[in-house]
């Protein structure tokens, strides 16, 4: 498990009603079932206004798989995910009134799922975090590379329909420091802009981009060793 | 402008903030480095990597909740609130 994550501010929350759709959920609406999982969406909701007792257990098994996952990338430790996603349907049930409709559910309790992260990660006391330094490039007094890069093999993405490679992403996430991280989870993988995350976390911008651009480079040296093209 | 430096701009450049004689000397830098075309396209795709890998359609994402949480959700609905 990584580390917890410090400098979150008790204050900054995302906004309950999103104005951006996660990219996330946007990669889920291209799926084929999406068409389906939008009207059974509007269909609960209309069913939850109306006050129908059954309405909310059928929203927690329509989107309560896919929003553990989301709340897994954020806790590794998989009581606190299950937590999260538990404080979010009851937020989101009692928050019914404020939603407007503009997002569609999914997006909506997607937000509110992330917020209970951030809010447990919150609550978590600070620990030292191991240095992100040894992961980035080193360079020679003259600005060289002290390793020179070189290109990875052409089928890196298809290469991930292997669980092994797909493990290997996932491991490499979890090694970056928490800090560095979950803003890369934010930025990356959630959507947010840089304001946006920066928001969220209590933190400048300039350290947003600082924090995301190390991590990607924490990344990129973790991955590099399997990923290179072979030697001639 | 060095290596170093690249590195030290590529998000900017990748953002679409680095303009004026900044993005003219990095487009420079670019074209004679092959190490920087290297690290510019594994960088990209570290970013595609893990995007991608969030959403993959094996992850281990369940297609059905866990019974324990939808009980467990239910029935911190049903509970007074504290």
């Amino acid at each position: 498990m990584g580390p917890p994550v410090a400098g979150l501010r008790r204050s900054a929350i995302l906004p309950a009603h999103p104005v951006v759709a996660y990219r996330s959920m946007a990669r889920e609406g291209s799926s084929p079932s999406a068409p389906l999982r939008e009207a059974a969406e509007a269909d609960l909701l209309a069913r939850l206004r109306a006050g129908d007792e059954k309405a909310f257990e059928e929203l927690v098994r329509l989107l309560g798989g896919r929003l553990l996952a989301v709340a897994r990338r954020f806790l590794p430790e998989e009581e606190d995910a299950r937590d999260a996603v538990q404080d979010a349907f009851l937020s989101a049930f009692r928050g019914l009134a404020r939603f407007e409709g503009q997002a569609r559910l999914s997006t909506w309790l997607h937000r509110i799922v992330v917020n209970a992260c951030l809010l447990k990660l919150r609550s978590r006391r600070r620990r030292p975090e191991e240095p992100i330094d040894g992961l980035l490039p080193e360079f020679l007094a003259d600005g060289h590379y002290a390793l020179p890069a070189v290109a990875w093999r052409n089928d890196v993405i298809a290469a991930l329909e292997r669980d092994e490679l797909r493990a290997l992403v996932r491991e490499a996430l979890e090694r970056l420091p928490g800090s560095h991280r979950l803003v890369l989870l934010l930025r990356d993988i959630e959507g947010l802009d840089t304001t946006e995350t920066a928001q969220a976390l209590g933190i400048s911008p300039a350290n947003v981009k600082v924090r995301v651009h190390r991590a990607r480079q924490a990344l990129r040296t973790l991955l590099d060793a399997r990923f290179r093209e072979e030697e001639p | 402008m060095t290596c170093r430096e690249f590195v030290d701009f590529l998000m900017a450049y990748l953002d679409g903030e680095l303009r004026g004689e900044g993005r003219r000397r990095f487009d420079h830098h670019l074209e004679r480095c092959p190490p920087c075309v290297a690290y510019l396209d594994t960088y990209r795709t570290t970013i595609e990597l893990v995007q991608t890998i969030c959403g993959h359609p094996d992850d281990p994402i369940p297609a059905d909740v866990p019974e324990d949480l939808v009980a467990a959700v239910l029935a911190a609905r049903e509970a007074p609130r504290s």
